[in-house]
Formats: C-alpha cells, structure tokens, sequence
C-alpha cells in the first residue's frame, strides 16, 4: 500500500504530465471508436443484407482477427505508418471494427423474420424496415460490440506509448526503463480505471437501448470480447 | 516481402529461440489456469452467490488491460516471466470457471443418478461422469484461453518475459523495422491456431461422443 501512496504521491507532484497523458488517451480511444462504429454497423447491415458469402467472410474475419495479437496489429501499423498520432488511431481502428461489424451482423441476422414480414405487410418499404424495425431490434448487440470494441482500444491505446505516441502508455514504459515503481504504478492504475469505465459506461448504454422486453438479468448474452 | 523474407533467412536462432520461450511461457500460463480454475469450478457449482460474485471479480480482472496488469505485478513480482504466467492466469477464471460451472450443470440428472445407483461414490461420479460429460464446454473455454494467452504473452515481453514479444517490440517496433514485426505477427498467429486445431484434435479423442462446443 505505501507503494500505492507513493504512486498517489508521484501523480501529486506530476499532475500535468499524468493528467495530458490521460486525455492523449482519452483522444486515442476517442478517434478511434468515432471512426470504428461508424464503418463497422454499415459493414455489418451490409454483410448482413450480402447473403450466405458475406456471411462466410464475417465469421472467417472473426476467428482469424482472434488469433491476430493486439499488439503485433499495432505494431504493424505503427511501423508502416510511423508514429504518431493518427498511425495509432489507424491500428486501434483496425481493432476496434470486427467486433462492431459482428455484433452488427449477428444482431440484424437475429431479427424474427415473422417481425420483418409483418413491417413489409405494413407498407413500409426496406429502408423504412431496416430504420424502424431491424436496427432497434439489433441495437442491444451493436452497443454490445460498441463496448467491446471500447475496452479493446483502451487496452491497445497503451502500447501507442510504446513509440511515444504519447497516452498512459508511455508512463508505464518511461516507469520500466527507470525501474521506478511509483511511476509504473502512475500510469498502470489509471489505464485499469479507463477500462473498467468504458466498461461500465458502455454497459450502461447497452441496458438503456435494451427494449424492456428483453432485458434478461444483467443485458443480453453477448459475444465475448478478448482481453488485450 | 522480399524483405522480410530475407530478414527470416538471416535470423533462424532469434526467431526459434522466440517461439520456444514463447511456447513455453503459454504453455506454463494455460496449464496452471486449467489446474487452478477448473478445480474452483467444481467447488463453486450449485453455489449461486459465491459463482456470481467470483464471475464479477473475474470480469473485472479480464477488463484490465493486460499492460497495466502485468505492470502491477512488476512491483511485486520484479521484472521476468513471473508477472507474465500470473497476470495470464489471472485472466482465464471468466472463461475457465463459468465454463466448468455451466458445463457441469449441464450434465442430466438421471445420468448422475443411475451413476449412484451403480454405487459410485460422488468422488467417482464427478471424475467418471460429470467431469467427461462437461468436458466439450471445459474444452471450448480452454481453446479461447490457449488462444488469447499466444496474443497477451506477446505484451509480456515490456515486462521482461522474452517470447515473440522480442520479435515485435525489441527487433521491430523499436526500431521502427518492419520485417521482425511481421515475421513475429505470422508466428503469434500460426502458434494460436495451431494449439487450436491441436486441442480440437484432442477433444475429438477424448470426448468421441460430442461435437466441439462453441464458447
């Protein structure tokens, strides 16, 4: 615990350096599920609209991107791209995508056929099915992957520090180098606290877009995210 | 790829002396998890409260990111594989427990019965009965372990756990060196999917009777 204080210490005495690498952090993460969900829900719809193929390629994408290490995808858009700050919002965006895109396409694929049906019956036409029916129906799932994705990124946004793209990560690291624990320990913390946040905040908006309907103990079954 | 070819021609030792430290270091992390984690998951079932509330600590442990974690046992650990194995086992009860847990209430109950009809004790009808009959769901939670655990140990190597952590980060990321980045990526890759389809094969052998599980 005295270690703890003495990190607690550290991050007193250097709160301007902590604090920019928190909020480095915080636009690392930030950019990158901007630009991820975005991308991914449309090539979910997409790949959920393309048939048997689309499909084929979606679980492929799935299984292969697991055996992928986080790290080794940063590290190869860090090194193709150099460093910096956009070359690491690409890597965490690389990352960040697949569990959007499947959530997307596992959660409209799951709408009742006999819902969908019924909207058509109705008048409306694809479009209006898809806006008013499908992707509410979905959205529990597509926020599940939304918070996957979230605590995903946190995660790798911590090794951009590793070429100075700045962020927590980089606290971390200049606290190995040293050997100074406190330091380590300054920049660690708030990366588990950021992770777990993301966690529990995203969590909360998965129960919110959760029809009353379906809400089933603690959310919905999800796909289960890997940890980074 | 010329490159990087030529990189791997000129570098066997490094790139086998990368995938043996790293083979062992997932190795050791796995098989521990699987001698601690699945033990609590036969201790833990049918107790409601205590499974849910160590499922909550164990989601909160996998929420951690793995830089951070491994970090924190620096300080108490010291740099080396130890912070690594731990913070690795640290990470599987989610999947290992909850698995072994569900895979066991699985198991129909005049099974369990017609097993004490028999006169086994309860001893002999977990290791005889339940434990094979939940093993394809043991074993779905196994192969997600194996194969996450390839991807984290990568990280292992800021910590000083020495792996194909060294291709990436020391020899490639470092420097700014494409080629041991990417030779490194193809390895963690090819070692996570080949421990996969190894554990399926030996799932197939062991449990005849059940098609591989999905976790």
């Amino acid at each position: 615990m005295s270690l703890l204080a003495s990190a607690w210490d550290f991050y007193r005495a250097n709160r301007p350096l902590v604090e920019r690498a928190f909020w480095e952090h915080l636009r690392l993460t930030g950019a990158a599920l901007g630009l991820a969900a975005p991308t991914g829900v449309t090539l979910g719809i997409a790949a959920a609209k393309l048939g048997r193929r689309a499909a084929f390629a979606v679980v492929a994408i799935g299984s292969l991107g697991r055996a992928v290490p986080t790290f080794a995808v940063m590290a190869l858009a860090l090194t193709l791209a150099g460093i910096g700050f956009w070359p690491a919002v690409i890597g965490l965006y690389g990352l960040a995508v697949p569990p959007i895109l499947r959530n997307t396409f596992t959660g409209i694929r799951g709408v009742d056929p006999g819902t969908v049906e019924a909207a058509r019956g109705m008048g409306l036409t694809p479009a209006q099915v898809l806006a008013r029916v499908e992707l509410p129906v979905a959205l529990p799932l597509v926020s599940a992957g939304i918070r996957t994705a979230s605590v995903e990124v946190v995660a790798t946004a911590a090794l951009a520090g590793l070429v100075g793209a700045g962020g927590l990560g980089a606290v971390v690291i200049s606290g190995l180098q040293t050997g100074q624990d406190d330091v380590l320990l300054a920049g660690a913390v708030p990366i588990a606290l950021l992770a777990l946040a993301a966690q529990a905040l995203f969590g909360a908006a998965e129960r919110l877009v959760t029809p009353r309907g379906l809400r089933i103990g603690r959310g919905l079954a999800t796909h289960e995210g890997r940890t980074t | 790829m010329g490159e990087i070819w030529r990189w791997a021609r000129d570098h066997p030792d490094d790139i086998w002396a990368a995938t043996v430290q790293h083979a062992e270091i997932v190795l050791l992390a796995s098989a521990l998890s699987v001698a601690v984690w699945v033990p609590v998951g036969v201790l833990l079932r049918g107790r409601r409260i205590p499974f849910a509330t160590a499922m909550g600590a164990a989601g909160v442990m996998y929420t951690v990111p793995s830089l951070a974690l491994f970090a924190m046992l620096v300080p108490v650990l010291g740099i080396g594989r130890e912070p690594v194995i731990l913070g690795l086992v640290l990470y599987s009860p989610l999947l290992l427990v909850r698995n072994t847990v569900v895979g066991l209430q699985g198991v129909p109950r005049h099974v369990v019965e017609a097993a004490r009809g028999m006169g086994l004790t309860p001893r002999q009808v977990l290791l005889r009965v339940e434990l094979p009959l939940a093993l394809p769901s043991i074993m779905a939670a196994v192969r997600v372990v194996v194969v996450t655990t390839v991807g984290i140990a990568t990280i292992g190597v800021l910590v000083g756990a020495e792996g194909i952590g060294t291709l990436i980060y020391t020899d490639g990321l470092n420097r700014l060196f494409l080629p041991p980045v990417a030779v490194g990526a193809a390895l963690a890759t090819a070692m996570a999917l080949l421990l996969d389809a190894l554990l399926l094969g030996a799932e197939r052998i062991l449990a005849p009777w059940a098609q591989a599980a999905a976790a």
